[in-house]
């Protein structure tokens, strides 16, 4: 496998993770619990989107092929997109958003951290430029946890619940093939596992701050990293893909 | 499911200009934290500001409306606490 085709697979996992998780996040626009939340979510929805775009031009540029960000966000086919199970799951209700959040902010976090001494430099300015934004995303959602988990018996139950459900996505965060071995030999990456421990050391310890219980897993969900998605991943497509594939080409 | 709403709170920002914080508007939220955090998503989000303060509103002590005549008309027939018995020179700027 060569660089260019390892840093274009690396660099569209990580667009990919982003945009599906803002087209999430936008699904809130208008419906937050308050208004201020509201605003919140889609703040941070336009931030994540923010990274994809920066993401998909730079792998539009290193595939080289033709292709635009635009056809690259909106012109694949489901088994094509590489993002993490955990980033497609449904909203649910509030509790639940801020889990998934939760989890991918603090991966987020520690891989941008990692990313900062890319040799590539277009890496590691984008890991620079995101990180500003991580940080206030895991500090919004690791209070809400907190204010969840550590509030009244129905917000502790249902966040609850939520962590026992999205906390098996966790794990494909740290996925790892053939593409991370090329890039980490020629330092455009660090070893992901390096953090790992870390991740879970930062999760349980906002958990455990939350009265949370942290669930004792048998098993791991994954299979987005090689595009395998669960079956809300086709509607939220046909949904985020609907005017670029009726209009094509568009602009406004 | 308790439907208590967020206390009230007042935010200010400082803006880019290193002016004083100015009354922004207001928001709810249910404590300090949380008011910082949604001031800056509902106040900051066009670059706005480099500060921001919040404040309960509950804690804001009013002057009240019908005491205006008491407490600012007096000063109006004191034309002499403003400076304006000075000729200003030509070049002075921001007077």
């Amino acid at each position: 496998m060569t660089k260019q085709t390892a840093l274009f697979d690396y660099l569209l996992r990580q667009a990919d993770d982003t945009l599906i998780l803002g087209q999430r996040l936008s699904e809130w626009c208008g419906h937050g619990p308050v208004l201020e939340e509201d605003i919140a979510l889609t703040n941070i929805a336009l931030d994540v989107i923010g990274q994809a775009t920066e993401l998909y031009e730079y792998a539009a540029q290193v595939e080289n092929n033709g292709r635009s960000a635009d056809d690259l966000a909106f012109l694949r086919l489901e088994r094509e997109y590489k993002n993490v199970l955990l980033v497609e799951q449904t909203n649910g209700d509030f509790g639940k958003t801020m889990v998934r959040q939760f989890l991918f902010d603090n991966f987020q976090l520690l891989h941008y951290t990692q990313l900062l001494n890319s040799a590539d430099a277009q890496v590691a300015a984008i890991a620079e430029k995101s990180l500003k934004e991580v940080k206030y995303h895991l500090k919004h959602s690791a209070e809400w946890i907190i204010r969840l988990g550590d509030g009244t018996e129905e917000s502790h139950n249902r966040v609850q619940e939520s962590v026992n459900e999205l906390m098996r996505f966790a794990d494909e965060l740290f996925f790892k093939n053939e593409v991370n071995e090329v890039l980490l030999s020629e330092g455009v990456i660090g070893n992901i596992e390096d953090f790992k421990q870390q991740y879970y050391q930062n999760v349980n310890k906002i958990l455990l701050e939350a009265t949370l219980t942290i669930p004792e897993l048998k098993y791991h969900q994954k299979g987005g990293r090689i595009g395998n998605h669960s079956e809300q991943m086709g509607f939220l497509l046909a949904e985020m893909q609907y005017m670029q594939r009726t209009y094509p080409g568009m602009e406004w | 499911m308790s439907n208590k709403e967020w206390p009230l709170w007042e935010v200010f920002i400082r803006s880019k200009q290193g002016l004083s914080h100015k009354h922004a508007g207001s928001l709810r939220a249910s404590d300090a934290e949380m008011a910082i955090n949604n001031a800056r998503d509902v106040y900051t989000r066009r670059s706005e500001g480099i500060s921001i303060w919040v404040i309960e509103s509950n804690k804001i002590t009013a002057s009240d409306p019908a005491d205006a005549d008491s407490l600012f008309d007096p000063s109006n027939t004191k034309v002499y606490r403003h400076p304006t018995f000075y000729d200003v020179p030509d070049g002075i700027e921001h007077m």
